[in-house]
């Protein structure tokens, strides 16, 4: 089975996705972590204005069989969350690079992407 | 130790299943998604694969007092082709595990006779995955302890077990047997070929709705799975199923030694038959006459989450009286259910409790099981 990995945005090795426009870093899972998860029933996100650090847990994703830590691609402020999937969790699995987003982060440091995996390291991964 | 496979491993691995372990066996956990599957079963028709469930044959002039004795329910009422669900306890009457018995055509009929003569009764019970080789020696011991004329053979991996759940399953299972299965009430059997294959056809099931499960030889699998025209489902949806319809999972809604229950606290009293002789039988009554301190209870989340097996139960002060022994996101009601054992003033249905869900309490009211009507 392949997976979609969108080669315009850097991945954790625990399969969150990290997309950065104008200084704000959008956050999700991947293609391969919800097929993985299954359908997902319950997203715990943190509240606008919370301080992460970079790899801190900021959320949960709960799948009809699993349970799975969300964790911070980079620190900073949590300037947005996607209230949507509170009651539409399937989006995380209908569309996890696009309306399965999950929070933005107002980075403290944009350079903390390099230190995730690019789309070709995080295929790797996968594989 | 490596897994024990199903005979259609390969099968479902092409269909693009994931698999589980469970009690030793790599299952198909999921072939499409859980909630496709589930939805399936409640509104048309689905077949599961269920391979790893142990069958127990037992034949013999004294077949039946083996049964009676190490079985909780009153073997003596079933008729050639009936079936009951009971438990299996040990001397503190605490549920080693649940299984259905089968009483199948007397030894020496062919499959289509009908025959009653206890002298030859023979019986086919189904214990729990990975428990077989256990129940067996359970069996063979007791038999020889107290000098009875029984034979007990250990068939698992003899025989495949598929089961087709739904609304629609009547339908789909008349159209492969050559003879007609509609007439089998709950809990009845009989033999139907199928590809010219006798299958013990039962209208059990796990799952809440009307159904069949079929016990199949081995070698006949591949062909047998194959006629059935419908949604493969997998371990997962029975799961999410059989806890809507509030059924035990062994092993986590009981278990002799981490969560050792009598068949009152599990909710499954009715399978016990105290007016015969069992092993548990006297430490049954016992309890019964003086009543229980804990329940297994079902229950509904109020706040946001998911219960989850291992999580605690609290009242509303947050003192601790109790764990979730099963838990989901129900993909019937789209709530958030459970079951878990509490004490029997915390029971009753409209009961407040919380359940600590990482950390956080969340609200939770005790509800009336199964939460969905079922058959």
């Amino acid at each position: 089975m392949s997976f979609d990995v969108p080669d315009d945005r850097r991945y954790l090795e625990s399969h969150e996705w990290a997309l950065e426009t104008d200084g704000l870093v959008r956050v999700g899972i991947s293609d391969f972590a919800q097929d993985e998860l299954g359908d997902v029933v319950f997203v715990e996100l943190p509240d606008e204005g919370d301080e992460l650090d970079q790899e801190a847990e900021f959320g949960v994703v709960e799948s009809i069989k699993a349970v799975s830590d969300l964790y911070a691609p980079v620190g900073g402020e949590v300037t947005a969350i996607n209230e949507a999937l509170f009651d539409a969790p399937e989006l995380v699995n209908e569309d996890p690079f696009g309306e399965g987003w999950m929070l933005e982060i107002e980075a403290d440091d944009l350079d903390e992407l390099e230190d995730l995996l690019t789309a070709d390291e995080y295929e790797d991964q996968i594989a | 130790m490596p897994l024990q496979t199903p005979p259609l491993r390969g099968i479902h691995d092409e269909r693009g299943a994931k698999f589980t372990e469970f009690g030793g066996w790599d299952m198909p956990v999921e072939f499409d998604s859980i909630q496709t599957e589930h939805a399936a079963v409640r509104e048309d028709v689905g077949i599961f694969d269920v391979s790893h469930m142990g069958q127990i044959h037992v034949t013999g002039p004294d077949a039946t007092e083996l049964m009676q004795r190490l079985t909780s329910n009153d073997v003596s009422r079933l008729a050639v082709g009936d079936s009951q669900y009971a438990a299996i306890t040990d001397e503190d009457g605490i549920i080693i595990d649940d299984t259905v018995v089968y009483r199948l055509p007397d030894e020496g009929e062919t499959p289509e006779s009908r025959g009653d003569g206890d002298a030859t009764a023979t019986y086919l019970f189904v214990p729990n995955a990975g428990t077989d080789e256990a129940t067996h020696e359970r069996w063979i011991s007791y038999r020889n302890e107290w000098g009875l004329e029984a034979t007990v053979d250990n068939r698992t991996d003899e025989y495949a077990m598929f089961a087709v759940q739904g609304p629609n399953a009547v339908g789909i299972v008349e159209g492969v047997t050559a003879e007609s299965v509609a007439d089998l009430d709950r809990f009845e059997a009989r033999y139907a070929a199928i590809d010219g294959v006798d299958c013990w056809t039962a209208r059990t099931g796990y799952t809440g709705e009307d159904g069949f499960e079929l016990i199949v030889p081995w070698a006949a699998a591949t062909d047998i799975w194959t006629a059935f025209d419908c949604q493969p489902c997998g371990l997962g949806a029975r799961d999410t199923l059989r806890i809507e319809a509030g059924l035990l999972l062994a092993g986590q809604d009981f278990h002799p030694d981490s969560n050792p229950r009598t068949p009152y606290e599990a909710g499954i009293g009715f399978t016990v038959a105290l007016e015969t002789e069992f092993v548990g039988r006297d430490a049954l009554a016992a309890i019964e006459e003086a009543g229980v301190d804990e329940r297994l209870v079902g229950f509904q989340l109020i706040d946001r989450g998911v219960p989850r097996h291992g999580y605690d139960i609290t009242t509303t002060e947050s003192r601790v009286i109790g764990t979730v022994t099963s838990g989901t996101m129900s993909p019937t009601l789209e709530q958030p259910i459970g079951l878990g054992y509490v004490p029997v003033e915390y029971a009753e249905p409209g009961t407040t409790l919380q359940v600590v869900v990482r950390g956080q309490s969340k609200k939770a009211r005790v509800e009336t099981t199964p939460f969905i009507d079922t058959v």
